[in-house]
């Protein structure tokens, strides 16, 4: 593939006020439905070959938006600009039939629970060779060839003793390996991570974490990184987004958010982290209370509940833009 | 302890040898299946049916509580040693205000009257930061943070001078954890209670112990003071735990992999269980089991320790 010279300038994902809301039943007879705001009005763009992560709290929309970039669920609002260099241009929200198709060839989504995402019933080849089926790719012979090399570049070696066996013969290590094998086996360009290492011990993650880089070096994939972990974010993603109640609130580099983060969410998440070091002492997190609910929230900043700065101009004016800070920072925050 | 299982005897924990000092804390840290839920179950004698522990003792100032009959034991429980497990936000009863359990839980076991206890719920809620208006509403009204409070308040109810809290926040998001671990280091300072604390995570760990047991396999690798196994680790598994822990904060280091994967406990490594994953393994390693090395407090059975590098 060819880059255009101006390449840089466009991105492979240009998600534009990203918008899904849930009806939410709230009664037997209420007529008037409420909506749960899962994302809400976010926009980012990832590069090609970059790896964007989307950090925060359980709730916060991260997993949605990851579904919604590769179209397991569609958009209520938004469009998600798609341009790989090779086709024109084409928005995801808009695609159906078989324009959907060919762009799960190009986009994959690896799931959290490595226990919960496989049919425990199919071989590893089954679980590997799907996508292939899927978008009719290959030979009978040609599949098992792509399958086997597939779990070689994962590191489950050698393939032919992996091939037909069961999930439940593999731990979950294993299991995550066999889930990066299944995304990858029809070369796609881009790929939804979403919380592939939080279920594996750390002796087990670190080896993933770094598959997944290494792939992504050798086969320019770009990913949308989500995870809750701000330490896996940070040897993961060259950019992060902190996401809170469907909006992102902070975005930028993500050596830069770590040692200076500027939304007080964003400190809060920071300081809130442990520090394996005995002898460290951690400045007081200073947030109170639960996230509060997204169903049908207040036009106001969402953080406002729980702000430590938030004032009377924060409780009467609308939610904050999300506004460029320099050096590719952005804040969405009156305050900061 | 082992789980006897079709496929033979699973020696989930194997020779397991520590003691916890009144108002101290110790931290067992390892990995899924290196047995440290195997050891919470035993020390309350909440076993399932297939467990079986084969030899030992667990003192409880003073007492075995081993050969205790379950009758016997329900005197220990709750009052003595208590528990808050992972997933026991799950184990409030959905149809009772949380309130009410905890009240029940003090007139069954302390056999305290309905007015003190209404008073006792009020204190514990306090204790643990939650508020008062609270305590007559349902557990489905409560958030995971809320309820694992709840919970924990519940295994203060009785003053218990040891509590074994079992991954008590791994489900939780990092700023409800956060508030937790200091709700948990207040009580105990207030109380002056011991705690046992499992957790697979270090920096957990390195919070809120004051020792630390180090378990691979079964059993306990290493073990002493917190600040000392941190900063001079001696168990290559150990040295292999903290090198692959991501900092938020610190400098940005090389995450290490640790190749291969936890033994199956149905027939565990001879000599060193680690031998099969250790970088330094020798022939030694391989056949015989390895020699405690002691440095004060702070031990590892290890083969091939590195040299001490305190100061």
């Amino acid at each position: 593939m060819t880059q255009a010279p101006d390449a840089p300038s466009r991105p492979l994902i240009h998600a534009i006020s990203l918008t899904k809301r849930f009806p939410v039943s709230s009664g037997w007879f209420r007529r008037d439905r409420s909506f749960a705001h899962a994302v809400d009005g976010v926009s980012f763009q990832i590069q090609r070959g970059e790896s964007f992560g989307l950090v925060g709290e359980s709730g916060c929309g991260k997993t949605t938006t990851g579904k919604l970039l590769v179209r397991l669920v569609d958009p209520t609002e938004g469009k998600i600009v798609f341009d790989d260099g090779e086709d024109e241009p084409t928005d995801i929200a808009s695609l159906s039939g078989r324009s959907l198709k060919s762009f799960r060839r190009k986009a994959q989504m690896i799931f959290q629970d490595p226990y919960e995402s496989m049919n425990p019933r199919r071989t590893i080849f089954d679980t590997v060779a799907e996508p292939l089926k899927v978008q009719k790719i290959g030979g009978a012979i040609e599949r098992v060839e792509r399958v086997s090399e597939m779990l070689g570049m994962v590191g489950l070696t050698p393939p032919a003793t992996f091939l037909f066996r069961y999930p439940h013969e593999l731990s979950g290590g294993q299991r995550q390996r066999v889930a990066v094998a299944r995304a990858l086996v029809i070369e796609p360009i881009f790929i939804v991570a979403d919380e592939p290492t939080s279920m594996l011990d750390v002796s087990i993650r670190t080896g993933i974490m770094r598959l997944m880089e290494d792939l992504a070096a050798r086969l320019g994939i770009s990913y949308l990184y989500i995870t809750h972990d701000l330490a896996v974010a940070r040897y993961m993603c060259s950019r992060i987004a902190v996401m809170y109640l469907g909006k992102i609130v902070e975005q930028g580099e993500t050596e830069e958010i770590l040692h200076n983060p500027k939304h007080p969410y964003t400190q809060a998440l920071l300081s809130a982290v442990p520090i394996p070091d005995p002898s460290a002492a951690r400045p007081p997190v200073k947030i109170e209370g639960g996230v509060s609910t997204p169903i049908d929230p207040p036009p106001r900043c969402r953080f406002y509940d729980r702000c430590p700065v938030a004032d009377a101009f924060c409780r009467d004016s609308e939610h904050p833009p999300l506004e460029d800070k320099g050096g590719g920072r952005m804040v969405a925050c009156y305050k900061a | 302890m082992h789980y006897m299982t079709r496929a033979g005897a699973v020696r989930a924990v194997d020779g397991v040898t520590f003691s916890v000092e009144r108002g101290q804390s110790l931290g067992l840290v390892g990995e899924s299946g290196c047995g440290k839920s195997s050891i919470a179950i035993s020390l309350l004698k909440i076993l399932p049916d297939s467990a079986r522990i084969l030899s030992g003792s667990i003192l409880l100032e003073g007492v075995d509580i081993l050969p205790l009959s379950e009758d016997e034991m329900r005197e220990y429980r709750w009052k003595r040693i208590s528990m808050v497990f992972q997933a026991a936000m799950n184990s409030l009863d959905p149809v009772y205000r949380v309130g009410d359990q905890i009240i029940e839980a003090l007139e069954l076991h302390v056999g305290s009257a309905p007015s003190e206890a209404v008073e006792r719920v009020r204190e514990l809620y306090d204790l643990v930061g939650l508020n008062h208006s609270f305590i007559p509403r349902y557990p489905h009204e409560y958030s995971g943070g809320m309820k694992q409070r709840a919970i924990i308040a519940m295994a203060l109810a009785c003053e218990p001078a040891i509590i074994v809290a079992d991954e008590p926040t791994t489900a939780l998001d990092v700023i409800v954890q956060d508030r937790i671990l200091r709700e948990m280091r207040k009580v105990r300072d207030a109380l002056d209670m011991s705690m046992i604390y499992i957790s697979h995570d270090m920096a957990v760990i390195a919070e809120v112990s004051d020792v630390v047991g180090v378990m691979y396999a079964g059993r306990i690798v290493e073990f002493g003071e917190t600040k000392d196994v941190f900063e001079n680790p001696i168990h290559p598994y150990t040295r292999a735990l903290m090198s692959a822990f991501p900092s938020v904060t610190g400098e940005k280091r090389e995450l290490a992999t640790l190749p291969g994967e936890p033994p199956n406990l149905l027939a565990p490594p001879s000599g060193c269980r680690f031998h099969p994953r250790c970088p330094y393994a020798t022939e030694e390693c391989r056949s015989q089991p390895p020699p405690t090395v002691r440095r004060g407090v702070h031990w590892a059975d290890c083969w091939n320790p590195p040299e001490d590098q305190s100061p």
